[in-house]
Order: C-alpha cells, then sequence, then structure tokens
C-alpha cells in the first residue's frame, strides 16, 4: 500500500534523512522506533508532503506522492496525526471532527462517520458543544485521533500519540489503537513507548540518525539485542 | 438634545462604515498574520470605481457597489497570488515593506491615471437626499450605507462561523500547519482571506463616494482610522472591528463637535490608551 524508497530529507540544506525506506501493507500496523531526532517525525512528515524529499519516492497504491501536494495524499486517503496532537484550541470539538473530514464532500458520509467516532469515544460526544483547548490531554488525544477518522483514512499515521500521557492513559490508548487494527484500519505508528509499540505491532522500523538501520516483525524486534540495548536499556 | 441625537445617529452610521473598512484589515490580519498597509488603497479604488461608472456610464452608484466588489475581491486575489505570498517566508520587515510598496504603487498609480484633482459623485438617487426622522435628520445615502455595512457583516459573519469555508479559514488562522493536514488548501485560504478583504472595503469605498470627496490619497486617513479600529476591536476579530468601528465613529463625530480641527486626534488618543492599557484590544485574543 505505502512504499518509501530510500527517501532523503534537507532542512535548510542540513540533512534530517539520509536514506529510510519502509513498506506498510494493507491492514497492517506498522511501528516506527527510534531516539529524539532520528529522523520518524520528518519521515511522517514526507509522506503527507509537509516537507519534500531531495530524492528517493513515495509510491502509495502504486501511485507516486513523493511531491505531491498535501491536500491531494489526504483526498487520497492518506491521514497524519500529528505530534503534539494541534487541536484548534478555540474551536469546539465538533468542530474539529468536522474539520478533520474537510476533503470529504458528502455530507451523508461526514454525518455516518461523525456518529462513528462518537461512538469509538463517546466522551467526545459528551462534550461536543466545548472549545478543544478546554479537554484534558487524555481527551485532546482522543479528538486528534478522532479527527484523524474522519474521512475513513486507508493509512493512519500517528505522530507520538502517547507524548505527555500519564501511564494509565498510555495504556488505554495502545487499547485504542489495537482497536482500530482490528477494525481494518492501516496504521503506521511513531512512538518512544518501544516495549508497548512493538506489542501491538506486526512489524517495525528502526531508526538512527536519518536511515532505516533495521526491521522485522514486532515481537521480533522486541526480542532483538539492538531495541533491548537502545531502547529498552536491558 | 437634537443636536446629542443628531450626533449619536450619526456616529453610529460613521462607524458602519468605518466598521466595514476594518473587517478586511482584521480578517487578512487573523488569517495570515499580516498587516495589509495598502488597505486603504483599495478602498480608494472602490470610490473611484463608484466616480467614474457615475460620471461617465451614468450609472447610478448604487449600482456600482456589487462592480467595486467584485473588483475589490480581484484586487485582493491577485495581490495575493502576484505579491504576498512571494514575501510570506520572508522576513517580518520585508512583509511590512511588501504591502507598504503596494500602498505607494497603488497610490501613484492613482495620481497618475486620475490626476491628483478632487472629484466627487454628482449625481444618484442618494446623492444630496435627507430623511427627516423626528429629531433627526439624515443624508438618504449614509442610511443606506449604514443598512449595507450591516447586510455585508452579517453574509461575512455567516460564511465564516457557519459555513465549511469558513471553519477552513479559521483552522487556517488558528494553526495553518495543522489546517494543511487536514487537507485544507492553506494557500487558497489565505487568498480568500485577501478576496474577501478587498472586496469589503472597495465596497465600502463606493459607499463612501456617496457623501466623501475622492482623491488619490484619501485611502492614507482612512488607513489610520482602519488602523485604530483594528487596534481597538482586537486584530482578527470581526466582532472586534464591528463594535470598535461604531465606537471610533462615535467618538470621531462628538469630539469633532466640540474641538473640530481635532476630530481625527481623538481617535488616535484612543487607539494610544489601547495600546497602552489593553494590547489585545476588546474582543482579540
Amino acid at each position: 500500500m505505502l512504499k518509501v524508497d530510500r527517501i532523503q530529507v534537507h532542512y535548510e540544506g542540513i540533512p534530517a534523512l539520509h536514506e529510510v525506506s519502509l513498506e506498510v501493507n494493507q491492514g497492517e500496523l506498522v511501528v516506527m522506533v527510534g531516539a529524539n531526532g532520528s529522523g520518524k517525525s520528518t519521515t511522517l512528515k514526507a509522506i503527507i508532503g509537509g516537507v519534500t524529499p531531495v530524492s528517493g519516492t513515495i509510491l502509495f497504491n502504486e501511485r507516486e506522492i513523493t511531491r505531491e501536494e498535501t491536500a491531494k495524499i489526504v483526498r487520497m486517503g492518506v491521514v497524519y496525526v500529528p505530534e503534539s496532537r494541534r487541536i484548534f484550541g478555540p474551536l469546539t470539538v465538533e468542530e474539529n471532527l468536522l474539520l478533520g473530514a474537510f476533503t470529504s464532500d458528502s455530507e451523508k458520509e461526514v454525518r455516518e462517520h461523525l456518529e462513528h467516532v462518537y461512538q469509538l469515544f463517546p466522551r467526545l460526544k459528551e462534550r461536543h458543544k466545548q472549545r478543544g483547548e478546554t479537554l484534558s490531554g487524555g481527551e485532546q488525544q482522543m479528538l486528534a485521533i478522532g479527527r484523524g477518522l474522519m474521512i475513513r483514512p486507508k493509512l493512519l499515521m500517528l505522530d507520538e500519540p502517547s507524548l505527555g500521557l500519564m501511564p494509565k492513559l498510555v495504556t488505554e490508548l495502545f487499547k485504542t489503537i489495537s482497536l482500530l487494527k482490528e477494525e481494518g484500519y492501516t496504521i503506521l505508528l511513531v512512538e518512544q513507548n518501544v516495549r508497548e509499540a512493538l506489542e501491538i505491532a506486526d512489524r517495525g522500523y528502526i531508526l538512527q540518525t536519518g536511515r532505516t538501520i533495521h526491521s522485522g516483525k514486532g515481537v521480533e524486534l522486541l526480542q532483538s539485542d539492538i531495541v533491548k540495548k537502545a531502547f529498552l536499556g536491558l | 438634545m437634537e443636536l446629542t441625537a443628531q450626533l449619536l445617529v450619526y456616529g453610529v452610521l460613521m462607524g458602519l462604515i468605518f466598521a466595514l473598512i476594518a473587517l478586511g484589515l482584521s480578517l487578512i490580519f487573523g488569517v495570515m498574520n499580516i498587516v495589509n498597509f495598502a488597505h486603504g488603497e483599495f478602498l480608494m479604488m472602490g470610490m473611484y470605481i463608484a466616480y467614474l461608472l457615475s460620471t461617465f456610464l451614468h450609472l447610478d452608484p448604487l449600482i456600482s457597489l456589487p462592480i467595486a466588489a467584485g473588483a475589490g475581491y480581484l484586487l485582493g486575489i491577485g495581490s495575493y497570488h502576484i505579491l504576498i505570498h512571494r514575501i510570506l517566508r520572508g522576513p517580518m520587515v520585508a512583509q511590512l515593506f511588501g504591502t507598504f510598496g503596494l500602498m505607494l504603487f497603488l497610490r501613484y498609480l492613482a495620481m497618475y491615471i486620475f490626476t491628483p484633482d478632487v472629484r466627487s459623485v454628482k449625481q444618484g438617487i442618494l446623492v444630496g437626499k435627507t430623511l427627516s426622522m423626528g429629531w433627526v435628520n439624515v443624508d438618504a445615502s449614509k442610511i443606506f450605507s449604514a443598512g449595507v455595512c450591516l447586510l455585508a457583516f452579517a453574509a461575512i459573519y455567516w460564511m465564516i462561523y457557519r459555513t465549511k469555508l469558513g471553519r477552513g479559514l479559521r483552522a487556517t488562522s488558528i494553526d495553518a500547519e495543522a489546517a494543511k493536514y487536514m487537507g485544507i488548501d492553506t494557500k487558497g485560504m489565505n487568498a480568500l482571506a485577501w478576496g474577501i478583504g478587498g472586496a469589503t472595503v472597495a465596497l465600502a469605498g463606493a459607499l463612501l463616494a456617496h457623501f466623501y470627496y475622492v482623491t488619490p490619497t484619501v485611502g492614507m486617513l482612512f488607513t489610520l482610522i482602519a488602523f485604530a479600529t483594528v487596534a481597538l476591536g482586537g486584530f482578527g476579530s470581526i466582532l472586534g472591528a464591528f463594535v470598535a468601528g461604531i465606537i471610533i465613529g462615535l467618538i470621531m463625530v462628538i469630539s469633532g463637535q466640540l474641538v473640530s480641527e481635532l476630530k481625527f486626534s481623538f481617535i488616535y488618543v484612543v487607539y494610544f490608551l489601547v495600546v497602552v492599557f489593553r494590547p489585545r484590544g476588546l474582543f482579540g485574543w
């Protein structure tokens, strides 16, 4: 479904990604792990068209999207839920959700998806008239994910969703992500909670200073020396 | 009593025009944090359109309203695509001088085309007519202008707070990057803000031409009044522009009655007080 082939990205001339390659297949939950600054977020931003690679290619369903505009990529069904949630604070919960469906032209579909999101996160329904910024951190994360689901994306990319959440909520978040996978969503997840993420993942990639240096099945990676040493402190 | 009533009515009517002028300035600032120094020149263009259509084609200035609004829309969108989006990535100073340059360009282009002569609209159904309502006598054109301003405000408010397009515009103004990830064409939203800004201020210009003279430099005064209005109402706030416009109108008319030479000075006294005591304005963030 998604094929990233040796992309290189520069920020103002300074290389941020040297050579990142990865694949996500239909229905998979794929996790990218790596230290701060290893290029995980940049990779997601390159896929969604937020930054443009200087070389390499990105294919989505066989179509090249390497230099495509973000709006077009979203219309193709790729959604990026950014780091630190980026809720539109002054807007209501419902307005935030509706913005997630901005590229959808069918009002009926939007209503259906809204109901679906409210079913998944009843808390958001209770607070649908409240301003986004009045929600707690955990609720804001629900809102960010719910907003990402509003067009039933073919590929959902989550950037550090657990950032800043209490441990109890982190566990709940991973349950939600597993649930989404069971519902059939294809997910590319970037996480710092390496153990929890790899436990629920089908496959994983390890990034180091802008390169994908290792990949494998989720559980296998969890057992691998490289992950044990670098991330789990074993 | 009669005088007070007359002043209040006149102040509110003028204030509504000031509010409509300030609306676009505030909107453009709210969406993309750019101060458009050429705003008054857009107004001047609207005034010349009303003048030209009335003088040469003998069209009633009322008919020129939609034409001026349409031309203002194109001028706003055009300015964005030709100039503004190129200077967006530059430093703040480049942005300031960019719109300042646009102001000078439009002003002296008008000077070249129309000469510095003072002109005014002389014919039209409403020009020179007065309505008498009890104690108060008011120019028909001012009453009409105020009504159009109210309608324009209602339309823009509805568009921004009740439609999907407006939701996209608000999202862009809050967090352009996040808005982009929603699939919103944020450049298109910026252009739209400039289009609405140009249309509303040119409409205000065509209304103003009913009872105010036109020169190539007329924009200067109204730009400064609009700055004071937007500062008072709060940058980026539509409701703020509305309320502040009326307050500024009242201040100008009442202070003008007291010391006529100083009527504009009082507006800047208010501006100064706002900047010192409540920099975010009445309704600003």
